[in-house]
This record gives C-alpha cells, structure tokens and sequence, in this order.
C-alpha cells in the first residue's frame, strides 16, 4: 500500500525551539499518518509540550519545518488552527465566566450550532454545573471543561499534552473514551505524557524525546 | 466580530464591580483638583474641563490593564487564536468595548464635574461627541499597549508611561473642545478640535489593528 | 550579524570628523558671525540648537524606518540599529529642551515658553523613553524586538499630529519662537554644524547600535554544533 504525502497528518523536519538560552527542542524529525495515535513520551523538560505547541501552531519553531494535513506551520498558520485543537497545560478559560459561556464562545467562534455547547458539557460530565462561574471549579473539573473544549472544536488533529493530570480515576477512563471517540472519527491524536504505562495501550506510535531530542521512535 | 464583541460584554458584565470602583477613582481624583486649586469658583469653572479629562485619563490605565488580566490569567486569548480567531476581530472587540466602558465613566463623571466646578452646559449632544471621540482616542492605543505590557514585567508602570505620551493631542484637543462647550464659544472653534479628534481615532485605530497580531503572536 | 562590520573603522573617521566641523563651526559661530539684530549674543545658541534639532528628528526617523524594517525581513540587525537610533534620538532630545530652555530664561524670563516645536520634542523624549523603558522589561528578544518596533511606528505618527494640536492650542496664547530664524550670514557656521552633529549623529549610531549587537548575539544562542551544519 503506498503512502503518500497525503495520508500523512504530520511532517516534522528538524524542528528546533529555544528559550533564552536553552534549547527547548533540538532536531525533532519524524511523520505520523492519519488516524493514529501517538504517545510523545519523556520526563519533564524534555521538550514534549514545546513540540506539540509548536506543532499546534501556538509558537513557532526557531529552526525546522513542519507541515500538518498538508498545510505548513508557518505560512498555513490559519489553516492548521482550523484543523487542529490543543489540550495545553493553560485550561484557556475565563474565571468569571460559566462553564457554559466559556464553552458558547468557542461554538460561536468555531461557526459550531449554539446547542453544541451543552451537548460537549454533557459528553464530559459537567452538565450540572453548566451555570456556574469557572473559578468555582475544582482542576479537575477545569480538565474536564478543557477537554469539552477540545471536543468542540471537532479537530482532524487532536494535541493532548498531559491529559491525566488532575483527573481522578473517573476522569481517566474519561480520557480514554475521548480518545477513542476522536479516533472513531477519523481523527489523529497525539498525546504528550509522562504517565506512559496509562497510555502504551492505546498508542499506535511512540516517541521518545529527551533533553529536547529524539532518543527513540 | 460581533462573536468577540459578544464576548467582552460578557466579560465586563461579570466584573461590573470593578467599573463602580474605577468611578469612584475618577470622581475622588476631580475632587482632589479642587482641592489643589482652593475654593475658587471661577478658578474652578475655568479648568473644569482638564481636570475631568485628567481625571477620566488617570481612570483609564485601571480599565485598561484589567481589560487584559482576564485573558492572561489561563492564557484565554492564546486559546481563541488557536480557533482560529483573527486577531483583529479580537482587538476591535477589545478596543471598542474599552472605548464604550470609557464613554459611560466620561458620561458618569460629568455630573461630579458639574457640582463640584459649577461648570455646566446646556450643549449636551456636543459634549457628547467630545467625550465618545476622546475615550476611543484613549482606547486605541491604550488596548493595543495593554496586550504588550500584560506579558511584560512591571505592567502597572509601563502602560501610563507608554500610553500617556501617544495621546498628548487627544488630552489638548478633547480639553480645548470641552472648554469651549462649557465656557463659551464665540468663535466656533470647537469644530477644529472634533475634527483633529476625528483625525487622530481615524489613524489610530486603523494602525492599532493592523499591528494588533504582531503584538500577539510568538 | 555586526552591523557596519565591513567599515570597522567608520565610525571613529566619522567622530573625527564630526569633532572638526563642530569646532570650525562653533570657531565661526561664536567669535565671527556678528550677533544678532534683537536678540544679541543669546542667540547664538542657534548654531548648536538647529543643528540638533534637524539631526534629532533624522536619528527618530532612522529609528522609524529600522522598526518597519525589521516588521518586514525579522532580521534583528535592524532592531539593534532601532535601539541605537532611539537613544541617540532621545539624547538629543534631551538636549534640545536643555537648549531650549537656555535661550528662553534670558529671552523670555521662564525656563519654559511652551513653543510647539520644542513642547513636541519633549512629548518625543518621553515617548521614546517609554518605549526604551519597554526594552528593559521585556526579556525574549524577539518580544522584545517587535513591541518596540510596533511601539516606535505608533509614537513617530504620533508626532506630525502632536506638533499640529500645540500649535494651535499655543497659537491661542502669543506667538513665541525658539531661536530658529535664520538669515544669510549665519549659514556657513550653520552648515558647518549641521554636518559635524551629523557625523557624530552617525558615528553614535554605528557604535551604538555594535554593542546592541554583540548583546543579542549572545541572547540569540545558536543551536548545539551539530544541529549547525545541517541546517546551513
């Protein structure tokens, strides 16, 4: 079966990131077809979430090139954005908002219809508390909002960077169905966790970063 | 744009607290000019305009820097243009949901003005336009330099320092144009200023949002 | 990546230089020139203060165009040459008002007399000192590098717009004027001047805007050696 670019959801080339003096990320190359699931795995500060915000689009690589559904990081900027979503360590949300607000603005945003809102609430178990401010939730509740966030955005890529943190063992079998429902969708997932053994089971592929580089694929 | 109009509305509405305290701010701060120039009335009357519009300056680098705070505090404004949302669409929302917030503490500080200065006018509609071209002259730019001074350290300090210089000519022109309404205006002057004002918010807010995404981006 | 690295020695030639005209032209100035039909010997503050000016508003307008620039190509030799040309824009600035206020006490008995060209250089000096103000508390260069370019292209519209408003709010009040009026038998010392400020102007710069240099290249720390050779 031959695979063409075409069938690749991502084409990293050498991608590079620093801060301040520090490489975040040095020399990250490597290619994932649609549809599957890759687990980035490593400690902390090995560069896992400085390659999926890169890859994201939320920065931009110092060094590299990347190319996502066959749109460039760089110059196809807006339309990687389109296409895929970010699970980030920031849960991206409004304090004084509800739930519910919070989660009509991306709808709106998204050019999703308005009833989708309360339908991803609902999807990650937070329908009761659809009306209450965000700062009144607990940080595993925010997870739990983030992810209807991811939800709703209805993404081709989904980027999950440390999906398990502040989840209790409810939300962890939560992740899992999330994963499979987006994967049943003909999305590609890639997940970014140190938690490797939660995730081994359901990854197709494996990347191994360490001091910002590639140690294993 | 409408969405992210939509959006600090919503914003501002939960946090209408914040906008009674800045009120306050501004009606002590005319109160503490009266005091710096002593009970005389016509002393008074005469500088009535500077201080209102120094007093709703002063006001405004606290809207400004809180209008920020609620997108810093979990990054929300790198979640909306991860969406994608147009940057642009963000900062017009911004940038005109400010200028209005400015506008009603303008519109809510005249009264003050009007007791404390004996300085009243019969020219509402013209006092009205002043004020609206003034608070958007002040937001343009004040909105764009909040987003830079949000992410950088000793943001109380640098956002007046950086914003008070830039709109120099829309404090000589909304002043001048006040002045004029409420003490007089023999000559028509007041035209000139408006249209220096019209000036000013037409360049401004053009350019602000045209350099608006270079501001955000990483 | 050192701006001007091809003429190391073009900046000191130019101070020299700049040092020449100035003592020829002051030489002129101050002893040559006769003084001034009204204002006497106050005046001649003119042959220092003109040719500052026009060299100030050239170092903001060198510093406008380094900001678009390095908007454009992101090639941080021009925020480095944006850096120099603020600092010497607003030195000068700074002189300007010094000056300034020099001709105004003798002439008009006050420190200040709010002429709109000399008010507008002030609001330009803390313009500028605001947007250096900007550099020093932001640490990510590249940050660092777009907010003040963006900052610098904002304040420099600014100013045709801030000299028009206080030219009319002072037109309302009596017209005064700084020491600018020129006739014939002032332009050799004049151009003399002008052009020894101008060469100092640019030798600033040039050395100025090396050390800004030399800063962010150790701040844009290139990537481990073996990185380096795939990616040239």
């Amino acid at each position: 079966m031959a695979m063409g670019p075409e069938s690749l959801a991502i084409d990293a080339s050498h991608l590079s990131r620093r801060y301040g003096r520090r490489w975040a990320l040095a020399d990250v190359s490597f290619q994932l077809q649609r549809g599957a699931v890759m687990m980035v795995a490593g400690r902390n500060g090995s560069g896992k979430t400085t390659l999926l915000r890169i890859l994201s689009t939320a920065i931009r690589p110092d060094l590299g090139r990347g190319v996502v559904l066959g749109h460039d990081l760089i110059n196809g900027r807006e339309e990687v954005r389109r296409a895929t979503a970010l699970l980030a360590h920031y849960s991206y949300l409004y304090e004084s908002l509800t739930a519910l607000q919070n989660l009509d603005i991306v709808a709106r945003f998204c050019g999703a219809p308005p009833s989708s809102a309360a339908t991803a609430l609902a999807r990650v178990g937070l329908a009761d508390r659809a009306d209450d401010p965000v700062s009144t939730f607990s940080a595993g509740m925010r997870k739990r909002l983030s992810f209807a966030r991811v939800l709703l955005q209805r993404p081709a890529i989904a980027f999950l960077d440390e999906p398990f943190g502040q989840l209790d063992p409810e939300g962890f079998a939560l992740v899992e169905h999330v994963v499979a429902e987006l994967k049943g969708g003909g999305a590609t997932v890639v997940i970014a966790t140190h938690q490797v053994d939660r995730v081994t089971g359901f990854a197709d592929v494996r990347l191994m970063l360490e001091q910002g580089r590639v140690v294993s694929a | 744009m409408i969405t992210a109009l939509r959006k600090e509305f919503l914003l501002q509405w939960r946090t209408r607290a914040q906008a009674v305290a800045v009120f306050v701010f501004g009606a002590t701060a005319l109160l503490l000019f009266s005091f710096a120039i002593g009970p005389n009335a016509a002393a008074l009357r005469q500088h009535a305009a500077g201080f209102l519009w120094l007093g709703l300056l002063l006001s405004s680098t606290l809207t400004l820097s809180e209008t920020f705070h609620a997108e810093m505090e979990n990054r929300a404004l790198e979640g909306l243009l991860l969406l994608p949302v147009s940057p642009r669409a963000l900062y017009y929302g911004k940038a005109v949901a400010n200028a209005l917030q400015l506008i009603l503490l303008g519109i809510a500080l005249v009264p003050v003005m009007v007791v404390l200065y004996d300085a009243g006018t019969t020219r509402i509609p013209m006092l009205l336009v002043v004020i609206a071209l003034g608070a958007a002259g002040i937001s343009a730019p004040g909105t764009l330099y909040s987003a830079m001074t949000s992410q950088a350290r000793a943001k109380q300090t640098l956002l007046p320092l950086l914003l008070f210089p830039l709109i120099v000519p829309v404090l000589l022109a909304s002043v001048k144009a006040t002045s004029l309404i409420i003490l007089g205006d023999p000559m028509g002057q007041a035209q000139a200023w408006i249209s220096l004002l019209l000036a000013f918010n037409g360049i401004y807010w053009s350019l602000c949002g045209l350099l608006f995404d270079r501001v955000v981006e990483d | 990546m050192l701006p001007n690295e091809r003429f190391p020695k073009l900046p000191y030639a130019l101070l020299a230089l700049g040092v020449l005209c100035l003592l020829a032209g002051s030489y002129l100035g101050l002893f040559v020139a006769p003084p001034e039909h009204f204002m006497g010997q106050v005046q001649r503050i003119m042959y220092v203060h003109v040719p500052t000016a026009w060299n100030d508003m050239l170092a903001f307008t060198f510093a406008f165009f380094s900001a678009v620039i390095f908007l454009f190509k992101s090639d941080f030799k021009w925020d480095a040459r944006m850096e120099a040309a603020i600092e010497v824009g607003i030195l000068f600035a700074f002189l300007l008002c010094c000056q300034g206020a020099i001709w105004a006490k003798p002439t008009w008995g006050v420190w200040w007399d709010w002429d709109p060209r000399l008010t507008t250089t002030a609001v330009l000096l803390f313009a500028f000192a605001g947007i250096l103000a900007l550099r020093r508390f932001v640490d990510d260069p590249v940050k660092r590098g777009v907010w003040s370019a963006v900052a610098t292209i904002i304040a420099y519209v600014d100013v045709p717009i801030v000299y028009f408003s206080v030219r009319w709010w002072n037109s309302l009040h009596q017209v005064q004027s700084s020491p600018s009026t020129v006739s014939s038998q002032f332009y050799l010392p004049l151009r003399l001047n002008a052009f020894g400020v101008l060469f100092l102007m640019t030798a600033f710069i040039m050395l100025r805007a090396r050390i800004a240099s030399r800063r962010l290249a150790s701040e844009l720390v290139p990537p481990p050696a073996d990185l380096a050779g795939e990616l040239a």
